[in-house]
């Protein structure tokens, strides 16, 4: 069954017809050509899918596009705006990535712990804040500096 | 996945009779079980009533207790200075569940209603009784170690998954309904059911059934409480056993405490029997253990595969005598 | 060999070109790939253990609104090479184990791809599966293990060693089944152009070789090796299991061979990787250790059991660190397999020493203890002149360096070596340590061309960077063998467009490429010299190294793991974990050090999580998704640290580069085990190390 929805996507909206099965993450991915979100797992266990949806840190592939009509939905190719985020200038700075395919979810993710925290972060509350993302990689040291780094630019 | 339709109505009460009138609509909570669920076919109804804006989506003060509304995100609900201060194993169960961004999906009403994690259930080419009644239990004899070890039957072994529902199960909450019928309310503890011969049915809930809150009592000792939850990674992975708590202490005489168990039963177990052992008792290690072993002298660990749960009566026994050293500050 | 390069971008820490990139998500993975109006493919598998297809029934699924077409054993085209029976995909009827591919949906959208693949109806004959790997069970001896070795050694007679040593272990060590599981899952994008001559393939495939896949593909479908191009410029990981291709990408080819002119996009879901992705096998290692009071080595000797499947073999090289690892006169070390109804085994990220080097390096724990001499002082005892294998020199051996250089950083002196001491906070504390080893291993064939463009120098080579860095560290030593700076130097990779590159696998990529680029960029200036006209270019290949008949080239390391055990439950965390590695010279610190740190990290979580659950009765893996099959969490790695000596090898190639990406998963778990047995005194000789295991001996 089709509906047809608008997404607000990193700044421009963009109406699109889904079938009332597509995830926000098909919808951008396959629908609208928005191939930043991966997917590692279409299940909610891996983050590869996470953008920022009105500013919120959601996992794309558990949301239904239609229940998500009239979003503002955010990936990291919104980040950068023009410039790169300070997250992911952070992440290039401290090698928080290999394969790069967790990158951009982890990239939205740590915008969402920044945005979600009041105060200083321990390294343990990062890791743990972060642990939502797996990196098969295993890039967590570096994508733990990274976010400490970007924190203390915040402050 | 096959397909479905998707509604949003824009009151309780139609979102109530669209799915009472139609047994082959569900509600549509944050999604994070049924999204999953849909995918893999273990759910496949032909409606979805989305319900994430009919119910309130505010925490509010109510008889010295908190309402809390069941479109409260469960981010949210761990974040409030009120849940945190007044009830500390609520914010703990939540911030131990799941991720940052499955909080931030996950609703106040959907969580209790999540289904198990039972690897055979999520894979619908294996059977399992509560997916497709009278089709076999393959966790008996299979892999067990997220397995149930109380409270289990023949035809299911399954534990229910969230954390969450413990610590409202230690709590004594209530679940507001609106019903086909109206509203009510039911104990938390009598929401979910033992698998019996229907292990198809997780809760008691009836088709249509919508949860719009979920009350917190005014129960002081709840500030002294805890949520402890034992898992095989440091985060974002399912309990094998967690015991929630609180103690109301008289110096060292326990003069009452609440206390439940996840991981281990088909529901948020409610250790009324180590409760009952504890309650009167002075404080030692020796209680504790003592109180936890009458909880558990019916478990009855399942063999399997992968060597079987048996390991979770002295891991639950020693969790809870950690919980409750913790909490009476006595350790001897 | 001549002198080393002169190192000037060698060696220095830039930054991955490829960052800003990937972190906007702009690097475009094999699903992503840029083509207009793509069909979407979704396998359906078989849901028995083994056995025979009867029947196929897809008219619900071809009726369904947006399907193309269902592919079945039935009509789907005859392959022109069935030899590889992995890949051997839709040509008969037979299960040969459960999750096999036995029919394929083609439609417009990927949910009704997925509807549809549920709608197929399959009628089986069903036979009796066997998926238990059972020591006792009927074994056989492989002609060789991977990829070429012997799977027999013995010198001497271990058991009269064993029979008359001062002290022996004799002790059997086992690691689970593992799967690879890169992020990105197995993709393939297809595309098939019947114009031309006989047609045009394109696949843009998730693989660690773009050549290899094309040869693979070519050779399946008939096709000249001209007819078929891969393009992979980014790969989301792979570790081993997108070193060959497996069934998926057969199937996304004859996919779009059935809907030509139209792009085909297949992706494996995670489930469907736990059959079709290839893994490592579980292992059994029976250890023999024999040594004198001082702690001297009379034998050693490992015996392992391992599983294959019955369509096509893998044998994991597990005993064959053991070969080289340590001076002994008496020295055994044999290699049985299981032939199952299973998924077929593959590589994955060092295979023969990740496992391998378990056994044996807590066994060196358990006699070290049983010695009273330190685990460290231990290894050190028994460091041989030469290779005990080949009787060769080392090109360079520096694990002893290594164990002390760690042993210093990890503050290793002050160790007490009582086991279950140690409680502070609720948490009882151990340390422990372990050798790392991977052999230097170079690709036979690679050719890179230089071409000069506006003045500067375009490298360009089909090789992969699976996160490894090639993008920026390939640069780095085009720059050094031009003599130029790494600003004027752009690479190009992951593509069959450009000359042939050997598979990212082994280790061995930045050798084998590497050398490539040296010869082209020496070729290059002695045609062109320093002061090249645009449109110049040469092309230099890899050559055999001559060192490599005399010489026994291997890298070796040192990890040091520090365990905590909470004295309630049994949960177990570490803290640190230090890696000090000897790995010829460092191309970049940067990647450098995220390639340890991944390899470190991926041994902590064998150590402590993984593990694929088969369920005998059924024939499959039950926890195959990321939720029940845990890897290791950001919260799961604290203070993880990886170092390496300065270590100038002129022997290995002219770079003096050695590999790094594997050696950093080799030993982590037998640190960690050893860690835990200090902080408890209970000795887990079977991975995972989970809690349930020490909870009976816990106070
Ligand atoms: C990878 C992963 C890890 C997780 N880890 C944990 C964990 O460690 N601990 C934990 O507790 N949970 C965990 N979860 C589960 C998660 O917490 C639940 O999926 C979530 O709480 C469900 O809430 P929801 O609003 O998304 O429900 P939905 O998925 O929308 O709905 C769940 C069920 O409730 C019904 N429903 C929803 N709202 C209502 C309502 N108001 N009234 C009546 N019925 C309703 C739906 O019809 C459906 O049957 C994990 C999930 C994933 C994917
Ligand atoms: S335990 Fe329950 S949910 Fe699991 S297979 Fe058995 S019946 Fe199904
Ligand atoms: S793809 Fe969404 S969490 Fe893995
Ligand atoms: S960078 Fe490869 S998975 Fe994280």
């Amino acid at each position: 069954m089709d509906a047809e929805i608008t997404l607000r996507v990193d700044g421009a909206d963009q109406p699109v017809t889904v079938d009332t099965r597509t995830t926000v993450l098909d919808a951008l991915r396959e629908r609208l050509g928005n191939t930043s979100p991966k997917k590692g797992c279409d299940h909610g266990q891996c983050g590869a899918c996470t953008v920022l949806v009105d500013g919120r840190r959601v996992l794309s592939c558990l949301m239904l596009a239609v229940a998500a009509d009239g979003a503002e939905v955010t990936t990291a190719a919104g980040l950068a705006n023009g410039d790169l985020h300070p997250v992911q200038r952070a992440f290039i700075d401290h090698d928080g990535f290999q394969c790069g395919y967790c990158t951009p979810g982890q990239i939205c993710s740590a915008v969402g712990v920044l945005e979600e925290s009041d105060g200083e972060l321990s390294r343990a509350e990062v890791a743990e804040r972060m642990s939502g993302n797996l990196c098969r990689c295993g890039a967590y040291p570096g994508i733990v500096a990274a976010v400490e780094q970007a924190a203390g630019e915040q402050r | 996945m096959k397909p479905f339709a998707y509604q949003a109505p824009t009151t309780a009460s139609d979102a109530v009779r669209q799915v009472a009138d139609d047994p082959d609509a569900v509600f549509l909570g944050g999604g994070t079980n049924l999204v999953d669920h849909l995918k893999l076919g273990v759910a496949r109804p032909g409606a979805l009533v989305d319900v994430t804006s009919l119910t309130s989506a505010e925490i509010t003060e109510r008889d010295g207790g908190l309402l809390i509304g069941a479109g409260v995100r469960n981010s949210d609900l761990a974040a409030d200075p009120r849940v945190r201060e007044r009830y500390p194993l609520v914010a703990q169960a939540l911030l131990s569940g799941a991720s940052g961004q499955l909080r931030n999906m996950a609703t106040t009403g959907g969580n209790p209603l999540q289904r198990t994690r039972c690897v055979y259930f999520q894979d619908v080419t294996t059977p399992c009784n509560k997916r497709e009644p009278g089709s076999g239990c393959s966790a008996i004899g299979g892999y067990t170690r997220y397995h149930a070890i109380l409270g289990a039957s023949e035809h299911c072994v399954a534990t229910h998954p969230s954390d969450l529902a413990v610590a409202l199960t230690a709590l004594d909450a209530t679940v507001h309904l609106l019903g086909p019928d109206g509203e009510r309310t039911v104990a938390f503890g009598q929401l979910h059911r033992l698998p019996g011969d229907r292990p198809d049915k997780d809760t008691v809930l009836d088709h249509g059934d919508l949860i719009t809150a979920i009350g917190l009592p005014d129960l002081p000792m709840a500030r002294r409480s805890t949520y402890r939850k034992v898992r095989d990674r440091a985060s974002y992975a399912f309990a094998l056993v967690s015991v929630a708590a609180a103690v109301d202490l008289d110096g060292d005489a326990i003069r009452d405490t609440r206390i439940a168990f996840g991981g281990v039963a088909h529901k948020p177990w409610c250790a009324t029997r180590a409760e009952d052992a504890l309650r009167g008792q002075t404080a030692g290690v020796d209680a504790f253990r003592a109180a936890a072993e009458a909880e558990l002298a019916d478990a009855a660990p399942l063999e399997g595969i992968d060597g079987g749960n048996a390991f979770k009566i002295p891991l639950l026994t020693r969790t809870l005598v950690a919980v409750l050293r913790e909490l009476t500050g006595v350790n001897r | 060999m001549t002198g080393l390069l002169e190192p000037k971008a060698i060696g220095t820490d830039l930054r991955r070109r490829d960052g800003a990139l990937k972190v906007t998500g702009a690097a475009r993975y094999a699903y992503e790939a840029p083509v207009d109006n793509a069909a979407y493919a979704h396998p359906v598998q078989a849901t028995i253990g083994r056995g025979r297809v009867t029947s196929v029934d897809t008219a619900a699924a071809e009726a369904l609104d947006g399907v193309i077409a269902v592919l079945t054993h039935e009509n789907a085209e005859r392959l022109a090479s069935t030899e590889d029976a992995e890949l051997a995909v839709l040509q008969s009827g037979d299960v040969a184990f459960r999750g096999q591919v036995i029919a394929l949906v083609v439609a417009e959208t990927s949910e009704t791809a997925r509807h549809a693949a549920d709608l197929v109806t399959v009628h089986y004959d069903e036979q009796e599966h066997d998926c238990v790997l059972d020591p006792d069970g009927e074994l056989y001896k492989p002609d060789k293990v991977n990829p070429a070795f012997e799977t027999d050694t013995a010198v001497g007679d271990v058991a009269g060693a064993m029979a008359s040593a001062d002290v022996t272990v004799e002790q059997t060590y086992t690691t689970a089944m593992y799967h690879n599981n890169p992020l990105e899952p197995h993709a393939t994008t297809a595309l098939w152009q019947p114009a031309g001559d006989g047609g045009d393939l394109t696949l843009w495939d998730s693989t660690q070789g773009v050549h290899p896949a094309r040869s693979t593909v070519a050779e399946v479908f008939g096709l000249a090796e001209d007819q078929v191009r891969v393009v992979c410029p980014y790969v989301g990981g792979g570790f081993g299991s997108k070193g060959t291709p497996h069934a998926h990408v057969i199937l996304a080819a004859a996919a779009a061979r059935a809907v030509p002119g139209r792009p085909v996009k297949l992706a494996l879901t995670r489930p469907q990787m736990f059959a079709l992705a290839g893994y490592r096998t579980p292992t059994i290692q029976r250890m023999q250790l024999a040594a004198n009071r001082d702690g001297v080595l009379s034998a050693i000797a490992i015996d392992v059991v391992e599983q294959t499947s019955r369509i096509k073999e893998f044998a994991e090289q597990t005993g064959v660190p053991t070969r080289t690892m340590y001076r002994a006169p008496n020295r055994r070390t044999t290699h049985r397999l299981a032939a199952l109804d299973v998924p077929v085994p593959s590589w994955m990220r060092a295979p023969g020493e990740c496992p391998g080097m378990f056994g044996p390096e807590v066994a060196m724990d358990e006699l070290a203890e049983a010695l009273g001499i330190d685990p460290v002082e231990l290894r050190i005892r028994n460091e041989p002149e030469v290779d005990p294998d080949t009787g060769h020199p080392f090109s360079s051996r520096n694990l002893v360096a290594c164990l002390r250089e760690g042993a210093a950083r990890f503050g290793w002196d002050e160790r007490d070596p009582r086991p279950g001491v140690r409680l502070r906070d609720g948490w009882l504390i151990g340390t422990g340590v372990a050798s790392s080893v991977y052999p230097v291993h170079q690709m036979p064939q690679s050719t890179a061309t230089i071409r000069c463009e506006d003045g500067r120098y375009v490298v360009e080579i089909g090789a992969a960077d699976l996160g490894t860095g090639t993008w920026t560290t390939l640069a780095q030593i085009a720059a050094d063998a031009l003599a130029v700076p790494v600003a004027d130097v752009q690479v190009c990779i992951g593509d069959t467009a450009y000359p042939m590159a050997s598979v990212a696998g082994g280790s061995s990529g930045m050798i084998t490429w590497g050398s490539a680029v040296v010869e082209a960029a020496h070729a290059f200036r002695e045609k062109f010299g320093d002061d090249p006209a645009d449109g110049d270019e040469a092309e230099g290949s890899v050559s055999e190294n001559p060192m490599a008949e005399r010489y026994a080239m291997y890298a070796f390391g040192a990890q040091f793991a520090e365990a905590h055990v909470n004295a309630d439950t049994g949960e177990i965390r570490v803290p640190r974990l230090l890696g000090v590695f000897a790995a010829g010279r460092i191309v970049n610190p940067r990647t450098a050090r995220s390639q340890f740190q991944g390899g470190m990290t991926m041994g902590l979580s064998m150590a402590l999580h993984e593990t694929s659950v088969m369920d005998p009765r059924f024939g499959h893996v039950v926890n195959h998704d990321l939720a029940e099959y845990h890897v290791a969490t950001n919260a799961d790695v604290a203070d993880l640290q990886a170092h390496w000596l300065d270590e100038h090898d002129d022997k290995v190639n002219p770079m003096g580069v050695k590999g790094i990406g594997e050696i950093g998963i080799v030993g982590t778990a037998a640190a960690v085990a050893n860690a835990v047995h200090h902080a408890t005194g209970v000795r887990v000789r079977d991975l995972p190390i989970t809690l349930d295991k020490l909870l009976p001996h816990l106070p």
